[in-house]
This record gives structure tokens, C-alpha cells and sequence, in this order.
């Protein structure tokens, strides 16, 4: 499932695989070409998919330990079952909350802040070294501590969230910055724009692939981040489901099918970046 | 200091620096400042064209930053029609080395973006950007994006947005540089029929004596660090200018005049 992560740009029509041999061949309607194109587009990530799937499947026979890793057949199973039922569904909902407010808090911070370290260098001397600091101690060892805090809960997940969104985005959005060619700013300044200007059509512009970039290590964090701080204190989400499978009901099948929504929100999450990315940069 | 000028007095855009000093920090403490002009005067008439040339690093292009109000002389005044340029000035179009287009905007988004940082609401700029593609002669560029056109294009796109609030003056850094021979020749014809049309005053910097003699109506010689005007040579042929009308004699004179003040200018440093 990971081959999902990587953003794969969608390939032109001529050097896309032709469809395997097994496939029916494709009529001259043109419809039916669309069709074989898509074929063509999706089958190595099908392929892929199939293959882990099949890959688990075997461990787990193999293995013969279905509690340990239960079949995927299974806990596929147990995935719809478990939103059928309304089980996972406020679960979801809270990471889903924790996630967006946490990311939008430590994405907005990371931005703000890494303009200001891009452009100060006493700033940047005064805060790196605590940014530097916060970012090399375990979130895992503080999320207990920022539980206690702020109570155990929405608010604690949210700033545990926040805190990892905040550095890499923080980071990118520095180099970003600085890495804007001076000689566009000074044709701004030549052109008499206004800092607001200067920010808005020049330094952010130049430094958005960068600060995109940022943002995809923070967005996959993101869920993370919520995921520790449910686990560390929270009465609902995702982080919480898990526990609560794993040490309470003995469900393991479940807990991989919590695991599975995990992982599909970090891929949504994901994807949703690189989509406003190829919007705002996917034009150069 | 000049003489009388072919172009008359009233015509705006006349560029006067008197005793210009510019010097830089030393790289290192204790090290003299990098002195790049000193002692630098010059007046240039509404609606001339004046070429810049001398040897390398002499301080042409921060000239031109000084007159573009991107950097403050040390000492001396420098004015436009008799007030001072102390930061940049909508009287003023500077079109640098290279083009400096912003690569995330179209042709079009890039010549018209002097007027959106002005102010200039759309359907003024729409209007503007329909002359200006016109003069330059990009019209069927407009929707392109800087990479995907040829240097001579985005040249012409540089060009094209100095222009776009109308300046008085422009001034031009070795702008056809990284251009053939040919096509610098052309581009340089083409800047001249703009000029016509615009009689906006130009100060264009190069390292090219055929270049010089053929746009400008003086060149200016300058010394080597610190620069300052070493000699000036009037081009006094007639307008508008053509390749084949440009009088061999009267070239093959300048360019030796030319050449003997830059060797002089050098023997003396």
C-alpha cells in the first residue's frame, strides 16, 4: 500500500505499458480506447496490490498464527463490519478532526515562524537551537506530559499534533525562502512593490515547491501525531480503537482494521496535498 | 559640461549624475572599501540615447543601479528632470543582464505585472498588455511560460514590462548580451524603432563597440575602477538608424575613437 504514497505524475499516452496479452484487445470505439488507457494507467498499481494482499495472505498461512496476523481476507472483513456497525465511524471522525485542526495549528505556525528564521538571522539564531531541541525529544515521551497539561482529550491531540506538523514545515519553509533568487526581489524592489507584495508575488510563489514539500512530510505526521496523543490520554479515536482491540477485546482482526483506517486517512491526507500542489505548482 | 544636444531641452527624462561615489564594504576587516564609481557626472538629454562602455567591472552596471534608485551613491546627486532618484521611480524602466521573468506566470502575467504591483486594475491592464505585446512583437506569445520560449523571446518579454508604466527613461543593461550577433543587431534596430515611437531617453550598458555606435548618440567611455567618464564620442548619424544607412566611414571613426580612449583609459590604471 505504500506504492500509493509516492505521487506517480500522470504519464503521457505513448509511453504508457500496453495492456497485458491476457487482456481482451481493445475495440476501435473510442470509448473502449479510453477504457484500455485507464487499463493501462492502473494495472501496475493493481498488480501491486494484488501482490501484497496475496504476500500477507501467505505470511499469515505460512505462519499458521492467525491471531498474530490474521488474514487479510478477515480483517477485510471486520473493516466493513466494524463502520457497518458504527464502530469505527467516531473514531474516524475524531483523528479525522484531531488531524486537520492539529495540522492546520502546526502548519500555520511552521509557516509563520520559517519565514521569520528565513529572513532573520538573529531570530534564527535565538530560536533554532530550541526548535532543534523540541524536535529531537520523542513526541512519544512528551505526549503524556502535554495530556496532563491540557486534559486528556481533543485539545492535548490537537497541540501533540500541531507540534509535529510544526518542524518540517517550519524547515521547508525556511529553505524555501531563503532559496528565492535575489535577483527576482530586487526586480520587485525596482519595481517599487510594497513587502506585502514582495511576500505575496515573489517569495511565496518561488518558495511554494519547497514549502509543499513541507507539507506532505506534515500532513503524513499529522496522523501520527493524533495517533500518539489518543493513545498517550483520549477516551475516543482511531489511537484509541487500537488499544482498545489490541489490550480489551482481544480483537485483532479489528485492530488491523483500524490499523487499514489509519492508514487510508494518512494516504487521503496525503493525496489532498499533492493534489493542491499540482494545482498551485503543477503549472510551471 | 556637454555641449548643445541634439535632442530638445523640454523633452522629459533628462538623467543628470553629478559626482557620483559608490564604494562597497571591504570583504574582509580592515581591507580599503571596493570603490566602484567616483567622481562619476553625466547629462544625459530627454529623449538621447547614451551607450555606456568600458572595461570590466569598471562600474557600468552599478551606474545603472544608482540611477535606478536600487542603491544610494555615497556622495553625489543624481536626478530625473531636476528631482532626485532616491529609491525607485515609475519614471524609470530598468531591464537587467538577463530577463528575470517570474518562470510561475505567463508572458502576459509577466509584462503586465509592473501595473498589478501598481494598481492598475484589469481591465486597464488587459488594454496596456494588448499595446505592449504589439510593440514587442509577442502577441502569439502571451500564454507561454518563460521556459518555453527562447532567450531572445524573453528578452523581448523584459523589455516589453519595462516599458509597461511608460518611463521616461530606460535603462538597459547589456540586454542583448547572451544573443547572437545577429539577432543582437536586430534587437538592437528594434529598440531603436521602440525608441522612436516612445522617445523615452535611453542609457544602455555594453561591451559592444559596433553595438554602441549603432544605437547610441554619444558614448560615454568609462575608466576602470573607480569609474567616472573618461571620454565621450558623438555618433552623429543620422535618424532613424539602419545598418545600411550607417555611414562606414563615420564607424570605422567612432570605433577607433572608441578604442583608442578604452586603451588609453586602461594604460592610465
Amino acid at each position: 500500500m505504500s506504492r500509493d504514497l509516492t505521487s506517480t505524475p500522470d504519464r503521457p499516452p505513448t509511453t504508457v505499458v500496453p495492456p497485458r496479452p491476457a487482456d481482451p484487445v481493445p475495440s476501435p470505439i473510442e470509448g473502449s480506447r479510453a477504457f484500455g488507457r485507464t487499463v493501462a494507467v492502473l494495472w501496475p498499481g493493481v498488480v501491486a496490490f494484488v501482490a501484497f494482499v496475496a504476500g500477507w495472505k501467505l505470511v499469515a498461512v505460512i505462519a499458521g498464527l492467525g491471531f498474530i496476523l490474521p488474514p487479510p481476507e478477515e480483517v477485510g472483513a471486520r473493516f466493513i463490519a466494524a463502520w457497518a456497525d458504527g464502530t469505527m465511524e467516531p473514531h474516524a471522525w475524531t483523528t479525522i478532526v484531531e488531524v486537520f485542526l492539529g495540522f492546520a495549528a502546526g502548519a500555520g505556525a511552521g509557516l509563520a515562524v520559517g519565514y521569520v528564521i528565513a529572513r532573520s538571522h538573529l531570530v534564527e539564531r535565538l530560536v533554532s537551537p530550541y526548535l532543534v531541541a523540541a524536535q529531537a525529544v520523542p513526541i512519544l515521551a512528551l505526549a503524556p506530559l502535554l495530556a496532563l497539561w491540557f486534559g486528556p482529550g481533543l485539545l492535548a491531540n490537537v497541540v501533540i499534533c500541531g507540534l509535529i506538523v510544526f518542524f518540517p514545515v517550519a524547515i521547508a519553509t525556511m529553505v524555501g525562502i531563503r532559496s528565492v533568487d535575489r535577483r527576482l526581489i530586487e526586480l520587485g524592489r525596482s519595481l517599487r512593490a510594497s513587502r506585502r507584495q514582495v511576500l505575496v508575488t515573489l517569495e511565496i510563489p518561488a518558495a511554494l515547491p519547497s514549502i509543499m514539500g513541507g507539507l506532505r512530510v506534515g500532513v503524513t505526521l499529522a496522523v501520527v501525531g493524533a495517533i500518539v496523543g489518543e493513545w498517550a490520554g483520549a477516551d475516543r479515536g482511531l489511537g484509541v480503537l487500537v488499544n482498545l482491540a489490541r489490550a480489551s477485546l482481544f480483537d485483532y482482526p479489528l485492530m488491523f482494521a483500524t490499523l487499514v483506517t489509519i492508514a487510508l486517512l494518512g494516504i487521503a491526507c496525503y493525496s489532498l496535498v499533492v493534489l493542491a500542489e499540482r494545482r498551485l505548482v503543477g503549472l510551471r | 559640461m556637454t555641449g548643445p544636444l541634439p535632442a530638445p531641452s523640454t523633452r522629459p527624462g533628462r538623467l543628470v549624475a553629478d559626482d557620483i561615489r559608490v564604494a562597497f564594504r571591504p570583504p574582509s576587516r580592515g581591507a580599503p572599501p571596493t570603490v566602484a564609481l567616483d567622481g562619476l557626472s553625466l547629462d544625459v538629454a530627454g529623449g538621447e540615447i547614451v551607450a555606456l562602455i568600458g572595461p570590466n567591472g569598471c562600474g557600468k552596471s552599478t551606474f545603472l543601479r544608482v540611477a535606478a534608485g536600487l542603491l544610494a551613491p555615497e556622495r553625489g546627486r543624481i536626478t530625473l528632470d531636476n528631482r532626485p532618484i532616491a529609491a525607485p521611480d515609475d519614471r524609470i524602466g530598468l531591464v537587467f543582464q538577463e530577463p528575470r521573468l517570474l518562470p510561475w506566470r505567463s508572458v502576459a502575467q509577466n509584462i503586465t505585472y509592473p501595473l498589478e504591483l501598481a494598481g492598475w486594475s484589469a481591465d486597464r491592464r488587459a488594454t496596456r498588455l494588448a499595446e505592449l505585446l504589439h510593440a514587442v512583437g509577442l502577441e502569439a506569445a502571451a500564454g507561454l511560460r518563460p521556459v518555453q520560449m527562447s532567450g531572445g523571446m524573453r528578452q523581448r518579454a523584459a523589455i516589453a514590462r519595462a516599458l509597461a508604466l511608460s518611463p521616461d527613461v530606460m535603462l538597459l543593461d547589456e540586454p542583448f548580451s547572451s544573443l547572437d550577433a545577429l539577432t543582437r543587431e536586430r534587437f538592437n534596430l528594434e529598440l531603436l524603432r521602440l525608441q522612436e515611437r516612445t522617445g523615452t531617453t535611453i542609457v544602455i550598458v555594453t561591451h559592444s563597440i559596433p553595438e554602441a555606435i549603432l544605437v547610441a548618440d554619444r558614448v560615454i567611455v568609462m575608466t576602470p575602477r573607480p569609474g567616472r567618464v573618461a571620454a565621450e564620442v558623438r555618433i552623429d548619424a543620422p535618424r532613424p538608424r539602419s545598418v545600411e544607412l550607417l555611414d562606414e566611414a563615420l564607424v570605422s571613426r567612432a570605433a577607433a575613437e572608441i578604442r583608442a580612449h578604452l586603451e588609453l583609459s586602461e594604460n592610465v590604471a
